[in-house]
């Protein structure tokens, strides 16, 4: 019996090194695909590991569970579009916190199983308070990303729901969370714990509602980080090394991602997370009264003609390039520029898009090599000895104010040298203002030109005119 | 027991440590599929819902267990599938 507790134990270690592997495979896009079966490996051994000992004894609705998760993950997984990823993740997450809750609901019900009771028949005190915050964690990711799923399919606004005293109201509920806990340990009624996690629904509601649409990636790296520690709080209860060492990598890496992301936009965690930034953007950009200052106005003809003569062209994609799935069109473009001996490249911002990393996944699709893809940080001094840049989506992170401004909510905002280039072609739909809802000193410079029209139709246009 | 919570908490706080580097060492380009297979992993949390299908008598628990199970393995195959389906799109210059 304790040889088998033991192999047991160092199943579930050899589980978590491989998870670590699968992690550390994404260094690189070469590594990332055997890191990916690593992953898959460290699973497998996992489930079978715990399907084989000896407390389980029906083995056909253990079966059934596997068949039914695989036959939906995998059918959704391989239908979803690219651009919906943002959603799919967000969806992803709130099953990873159900699961949790439905876990710890579970230990919760029959203590017994899970070797949580002592002599009397009452649940652990420690396990109560693991049991107590995992469910809590799980429970708010659940609800916090069906909310975030809801505005990022669309499905609901964006933009972000303030009220008066919402801080005010969310903390009360989050120290009520913390009282329950308390209560819980000291007296095991199914009222407190059912309480508990029903607050805590509605408190990953309250948390999600005032963050905008384009804070969103930062919301979903937060969530990431939730399910992790969710998962591992249920790993503290269940005495699972490989659950604990799982919950623990997600969770720093979701917060890792978060960092990045508020990086990127110059703002604290905190500051994104109070939220209802860009709720009075509606206001400040139908003030326009720039909407009269003359800007130089270019056709597909003008753009092709200069970017075919051109030695260079930085291509900046923003989340409007993926909205007018207009990626694969680009990618034929540069094509036909790079037939032309133009050197292409892209330069990626770190909050283009709805989620980290989301514009080089539909690059990628778009069979642009990935060695041809910049992140800021190596790519911004090319700008300046940079013939042409052609930004097709993007506004805010080209933003010369987030340097020169200090009045302007994007201050201190990282952004894309692109105004260094000789000549910088601007595609947009119209001079509405991006979503920080500041306008763009670049349109009237004397080197830009707007292209104005759809992003995919414009490329497409562009495309006829290089031959 | 208390020994044993330290000892998990050991374990847990070098995790956060390791996550820490392996995290900052993955490319930005990959962070898409990062958050994609960190959701497949997380949902190595299905091993505490087959303990609790496990039992023969049905019961709450095993209610929940089998929901918790079908949740975490649509996660599981779902999140390492799309996370191959993406990792195939990056190729290197022809």
């Amino acid at each position: 019996m304790a040889m088998q507790e033991s192999l047991t134990a160092l199943a579930y270690l050899v589980a978590a090194v491989l998870f670590i592997l699968a992690l550390r495979g994404l260094s690189s896009p070469e590594t990332s695909r055997t890191g990916n079966v690593l992953g898959m490996l460290g699973m497998a051994i996992a489930v079978f590991t715990t399907i084989l000992s000896p407390e389980i004894e029906s083995y056909l609705w253990v079966a059934v569970a596997l068949l039914t998760g695989a036959i939906i993950g995998i059918t959704i997984a391989s239908k979803i579009a690219m651009t919906a990823m943002p959603q799919l993740v967000a969806a992803f997450h709130s099953l990873v916190g159900l699961a949790a809750v439905l876990v710890a609901g579970a230990a919760y019900s029959n203590p017994q199983a899970f070797h949580l009771v002592d002599s009397s028949g009452s649940i652990f005190i420690a396990s109560r308070i693991e049991m107590g915050l995992g469910a809590v964690i799980g429970a708010i990711t659940f609800s916090g990303s069906v909310i975030a799923f809801t505005k990022l399919q669309g499905l609901v606004s964006g933009a972000p729901v303030v009220f008066k005293g919402q801080h005010f109201f969310n903390a009360c509920m989050g120290l009520a969370i913390v009282a329950l806990i308390v209560a819980f340990c000291l007296q095991q009624q199914p009222v407190i714990f059912w309480s508990m996690i029903g607050l805590a629904f509605v408190l990953g509601v309250f948390i999600i509602i005032p963050i905008g649409g384009a804070d969103m990636p930062v919301v979903v790296s937060m969530l990431n980080s939730y399910s992790g520690w969710a998962a591992a709080g249920i790993g503290f209860t269940l005495h699972n090394n490989a659950l604990i060492v799982t919950g623990a990598l997600v969770g720093s890496s979701g917060a890792i991602l978060s960092y990045i992301m508020c990086k990127g936009m110059n703002r604290s965690f905190f500051n994104v997370i109070l939220g209802g930034f860009g709720a009075d953007a509606e206001g400040a950009s139908s003030g326009g009264g720039d909407a009269d200052r003359p800007v130089k106005q270019g056709s597909a003809e003008d753009a092709a003609f200069i970017m075919k003569n051109a030695g260079s062209v930085i291509i900046v994609p923003g989340y409007g390039m993926a909205v007018a799935q207009a990626q694969h069109a680009l990618r034929e473009m540069c094509e036909e520029l790079k037939k032309n001996d133009v050197k292409v490249s892209y330069a990626i911002h770190p909050v283009a898009g709805r989620m980290p990393g989301h514009m080089n996944v539909l690059l990628a699709e778009a069979n642009v090599p990935y060695d041809e893809v910049f992140e800021l940080e190596d790519i911004n001094n090319e700008f300046q000895s940079t013939d042409v840049a052609f930004v097709i989506g993007a506004n805010d992170v080209t933003n010369p104010a987030a340097k020169t401004d200090p009045a302007s909510p994007i201050f201190g905002m990282p952004i894309l040298d692109v105004a260094k280039a000789k000549t910088v072609l601007f595609v947009k739909r119209g001079m509405s203002t991006g979503y920080a809802g500041v306008q763009n000193e670049l349109f009237f410079n004397d080197n830009t030109m707007m292209l104005f029209g759809d992003a995919k139709k414009m490329v497409e246009g562009i495309i006829r005119n290089i031959d | 027991m208390s020994g044993d919570f330290v000892s998990q908490l050991s374990i847990f706080v070098l995790a956060v440590f390791v996550g820490y580097y392996v995290v900052w060492s993955v490319t930005p380009a990959l962070h898409t599929p990062l958050m994609a297979v960190t959701n497949a992993i997380s949902s190595v949390i299905i091993v505490g819902a087959i303990v609790a299908v496990g039992p023969s008598d049905w019961g709450a628990a095993k209610i929940f267990g089998f929901i918790a199970m079908v949740l975490a393995a649509i996660n599981i195959f779902g999140g390492f599938a799309v996370t191959q389906r993406m990792l195939a799109m990056y190729k290197k210059k022809k």
